[in-house]
């Protein structure tokens, strides 16, 4: 038992764990949303546009979490008011803002010096550079997230599930799905330093979408969803730590391999489960969604691998 | 239905549309409380537009719409929108699909109460769906789905039922079960007010008819408002009438079935 043991002997690296935990089970929570509304592109967006907030804060010398909040926010809304129209559409006009965020961020990233090993930091996460603080503002986010979700899980399902009734029974729809991107944006920011900018989008979808495959029911799936990311949290930091791997990598990495295996056993919608009843009056089950790719790892790739050539990541 | 006597929902010059120019123009309308109103007009002639102006889900409008002189309540109008407009592989059950026409009531935070619980029951019974409480939506037929948005349009117990092409794709027991449905809410005191394709079952079955095209062609009694000239009216070269003795039959382009039309 020791190799479950003796990484808990210290602090750093207990802090680590529950920092893990947190994130997973705040962005598996959030993720039912992410996966059934279609939002993994925003998600992708919104963890591009918190980077300008971040290297802002940075530079300023603020608190990380309140920069990263406040561009969080400023994206979410430009990209709920843009896409109110319908000249310019809802990717358009996120492919503009995030890129653009994005952009920003490595323009003032070019224009300091020193920064980039911190900076590297964020985009990939750093859970061993995790304090008590961190801690506490991430528990205390991701518990408000999670309560929010649950105070209002009739609305917010209702808005996610028939815009148009809500409207029609006169709910304002517009500021619940402002509301839902706030959260979606406090849930990046309080997931930066254990995943990072980059990564965080898999936590968003992938532990929603594999509690997709195994329930049918919204309120399991949100359950499942936030028990499988704090899962996945914990046997990726021992994954990372017996194995000397990146933890944010091995977190990720984790919660993959445990969706493709679901994606294959899935009792009720895996593949080999429907491969078994292939009988018509079986198929009347609708597809599920799979979780996006990624689409446009070239860019930060690069990204990355500049920063890295100038200071390897060390652990 | 509510306590309070039926209201009369009234339309003055009003305007709606999407984006530009107006969908919908210059409507003047009053439905009476107790009638059963079929919308009728062919695609993109605003049939829809008319229904989403009354609940103010247009993004340009323009006029009045009041509910017996005051600004209408949302809380006094039951909406069922089109089959179309949802996702039904989303993973909830036909129960808590219906149990959305209580969340007003409901209130946010709180969990259904068991009068909520139990008008969801009575309402899924009422459109003969009793068994399928439990199915995931998606399971579901395309019949049943519609009994199910008709069932969350019950539960609000509103005294205005809007309801977008509920015969619309669903199969010949359905559309009976909701014709019956309609009737019945008419004679509990409700408007009933629907769009469809389905010239021939609006003309039996509803007091009004109310043409669209644009603009309102013609309002009223099937009797008085059915007639060849409103058929060309509404649908212009979409229709086919051909003279057959003493009725003239009319062949909907593009809409099942052919009606016979008084000649007059």
């Amino acid at each position: 038992m020791d190799w479950l043991t003796d990484p808990l002997s210290l602090e750093l690296f207990r802090r680590a764990l529950i920092e893990a935990v947190v994130m997973g089970a705040t962005c598996g929570a959030i993720g039912a949303y992410v996966v059934l509304r279609r939002l993994a592109f925003i998600g992708d967006a919104l963890s591009h546009a918190v980077f300008p907030g971040v290297v802002l804060a940075y530079v300023a010398g603020w608190p990380i979490f309140a920069g990263a909040m406040i561009a969080g926010t400023i994206t979410s809304l430009a990209i709920a008011v843009v896409s109110r129209g319908q000249r310019i559409r809802e990717d358009t006009a996120i492919g503009i803002f995030f890129a653009g965020a994005f952009a920003l961020g490595i323009v003032l990233i070019s224009t300091q010096t020193g920064y980039q090993r911190d900076l590297s930091a964020f985009l990939v996460g750093d859970l061993l550079a995790v304090g008590w603080d961190d801690i506490a503002v991430s528990a205390l986010t991701g518990a408000s997230v999670i309560g929010v979700l649950v105070a209002l899980r009739k609305e917010l399902l209702l808005v996610s599930f028939d815009r148009t009734f809500a409207q029609a029974l006169g709910y304002p729809v517009f500021a619940l799905e402002l509301l839902l991107l706030l959260l979606l944006t406090a849930t990046i920011v309080v997931s930066l330093s254990a995943v990072g900018i980059i990564l965080v989008l898999a936590m968003l979808v992938t532990p929603a979408a594999t509690a997709r495959l195994l329930v049918d029911r919204f309120t399991p799936m949100m359950i499942l969803g936030g028990a499988l990311g704090a899962l996945y949290g914990v046997i990726g930091w021992y994954v990372s730590y017996h194995l000397g791997w990146s933890p944010g990598g091995s977190i990720v990495l984790t919660a993959t391999l445990f969706f493709l295996v679901v994606f294959v056993f899935s009792p009720t919608h895996g593949l080999l489960a429907h491969r078994l009843r292939r009988h018509p009056q079986h198929d009347v089950r609708p597809a599920i969604d799979q979780p996006p790719g990624h689409r446009h790892a070239g860019s930060e790739d690069a990204v990355v691998a500049s920063l890295e050539r100038r200071h390897p990541p060390g652990r | 239905m509510t306590t309070a006597a039926p209201p009369t929902l009234e339309l003055r010059d009003l305007y709606a549309g999407y984006d530009a120019g107006w969908a919908l123009s210059d409507v003047n309308l009053e439905f009476p409380p107790g009638k059963l109103v079929a919308v009728i007009g062919p695609n993109g002639s605003g049939k829809s537009t008319l229904l989403r102006a009354i609940l103010g889900l247009v993004p340009h409008r323009r006029g009045m719409v009041t509910l017996s002189a005051r600004p209408i309540d949302r809380q006094r109008i039951a909406y069922v929108p089109q089959r179309e407009v949802v996702d039904w592989s989303f993973p909830i059950s036909a129960e808590q699909v219906v149990l959305m026409g209580r969340y007003p009531r409901i209130g946010p935070v709180l969990p259904a109460a068991p009068a909520d619980r139990a008008a969801v029951a009575a309402a899924l019974e009422r459109v003969g769906m009793h068994g399928l409480a439990h199915r995931q939506i998606g399971a579901l037929s395309g019949g049943q789905q519609q009994r199910v948005f008709l069932a969350r349009a019950l539960v609000q117990e509103a005294d205005i039922l809007l309801l977008d092409e509920p015969m619309t794709g669903v199969d010949l027991a359905t559309e009976e079960t909701i014709g019956t449905l309609m009737r019945e809410l008419r004679d509990a005191g409700a408007t009933v007010v629907y769009a469809t394709h389905d010239l021939e079952t609006a003309a039996d079955i509803s007091d009004l008819l109310c043409f669209v095209n644009g603009r309102i062609v013609a309002f009223g009694p099937p009797a008085e408002t059915f007639t060849p000239h409103t058929l060309h009216e509404t649908f212009g070269g979409e229709l086919m009438i051909v003279d057959a003795g003493d009725h003239a039959h009319v062949h909907g382009g593009g809409h099942h079935g052919h009606v016979d039309v008084p000649k007059r």
